[in-house]
């Protein structure tokens, strides 16, 4: 499907809600660092900084890969691993 | 722009949000049955619920000249208790011919356990027996992915399956095409933070374009916005898309999906003339 809006249009409409929320992002790392307690082996902090490491590729399909290292691997033999009989 | 929200739980929301919702251009919504916040005990508790979605529901939206559809099932929060699940599955022919009953829904995974597979495995032979339309609900979060494949794998199995009758939904990017490409209709929910915004549903259809796509607010009595469709309208707006193409998203669609089934009678407004089922 053709985009109405060209690439300039819209850097012009969502430059400033890209600055806000890379700010926003940095904040909550900072945060996150701040405090006394240490969570940077916590798994979920893992996740946030390869998440992070998607966000500089130059493929279109960022939001995806970002979704899936959010998300846990499926297994096709799922069925038999759970012993759950097909129809 | 008139549109229908197909999917979206009125029993969790005050009277006035069917007056927005009328204000804003809603004129038909489909109500799937869903988790009430905690586990429901017995059949009768369902029993109960189910009559306010045949019975209650439709005449409070229609007082704001709203249209109102529901979906009937227990849901996959509640299907760890597997004998009460096959209870609520043998007492929903009961409600099945009520006018407003649009099939079995919405159905689905939680946490991807057995028993949930178990249970959606037996509202689809239910849906089967009554030739009813399918509405499934894919898990949240980290969950999306894995029970989102699985449950197109228990479709796939069974040759019954009718795909066009099929509607998948809180698709998001890592989701969508395995649904699409599979033939079955997909549902982008619009949630403040744990869905679809409307720019990324936007973006969406960019991507995949319209066909078998809509998208619904989903609200319900958690943190949601029952006016997100209209807010996916703007935004698809300010990108400059044609209104021919919105409307084909959020009320065309909707119409196509739900005229299978065969307690569907729409009146569109402005028209004496009633879409009924095929």
């Amino acid at each position: 499907m053709a985009m109405p809006l060209t690439a300039l249009e819209t850097l012009n409409r969502e430059f400033l809600e890209i600055r806000c929320r890379i700010l926003d992002l940095a904040a909550m790392l900072d945060r996150l660092e701040r405090s006394n307690d240490n969570v940077a082996d916590d798994p979920r902090v893992k996740r946030i900084h390869e998440a992070l490491d998607v966000l500089k590729t130059t493929h279109e399909d960022r939001a995806e890969q970002v979704q899936l290292t959010f998300s846990r691997a499926y297994d096709d033999n799922w069925q038999q691993a759970l012993k759950v009989k097909p129809r | 722009m008139d549109y229908i929200d197909p999917h979206i739980h009125m029993v969790s929301r005050i009277t006035d949000d069917y007056e927005t919702l009328a204000r804003m251009g809603c004129v038909a919504l489909s109500e799937p049955a869903f988790w009430a916040g905690f586990d429901r005990g017995t059949v009768d508790g369902f029993r109960d619920y189910f009559r306010q979605l045949t019975e209650v529901e439709p005449k409070r939206a229609a007082q704001y000249g709203i249209q109102h559809y529901c979906w009937l099932c227990i849901n996959a929060k509640e299907a760890e208790n597997v004998s009460l699940s096959r209870e609520v599955i043998a007492m929903i022919p009961e409600f099945i011919n009520k006018p407003n009953v649009l099939g079995i829904g919405e159905i689905g995974l939680n946490k991807n356990t057995r028993n949930e597979a178990i249970v959606f495995l037996e509202h689809m032979e239910l849906a089967i027996r009554y030739e009813q339309q399918i509405l499934i609900h894919t898990p949240h979060l980290e969950d999306k992915y894995q029970g989102t494949r699985m449950i197109l794998d228990m479709l796939a199995g069974d040759s019954r399956i009718d795909r066009s009758r099929v509607l998948v939904d809180h698709v998001e990017e890592h989701t969508v095409r395995h649904v699409l490409e599979e033939g079955f209709w997909a549902g982008m929910t619009l949630y403040p933070v744990t869905k679809c915004t409307p720019a990324r549903a936007a973006d969406i259809i960019e991507m995949y374009g319209a066909e078998r796509l809509m998208v619904n607010s989903a609200g319900d009595w958690g943190p949601s916005k029952p006016t997100a469709v209209p807010d996916f309208i703007m935004e698809m707006r300010r990108r400059k898309h044609p209104e021919s193409l919105i409307r084909k998203i959020v009320y065309e669609n909707p119409l196509q999906f739900f005229s299978q089934s065969q307690g569907f009678r729409f009146t569109p407004r402005d028209a004496s003339e009633t879409v009924a089922s095929r």
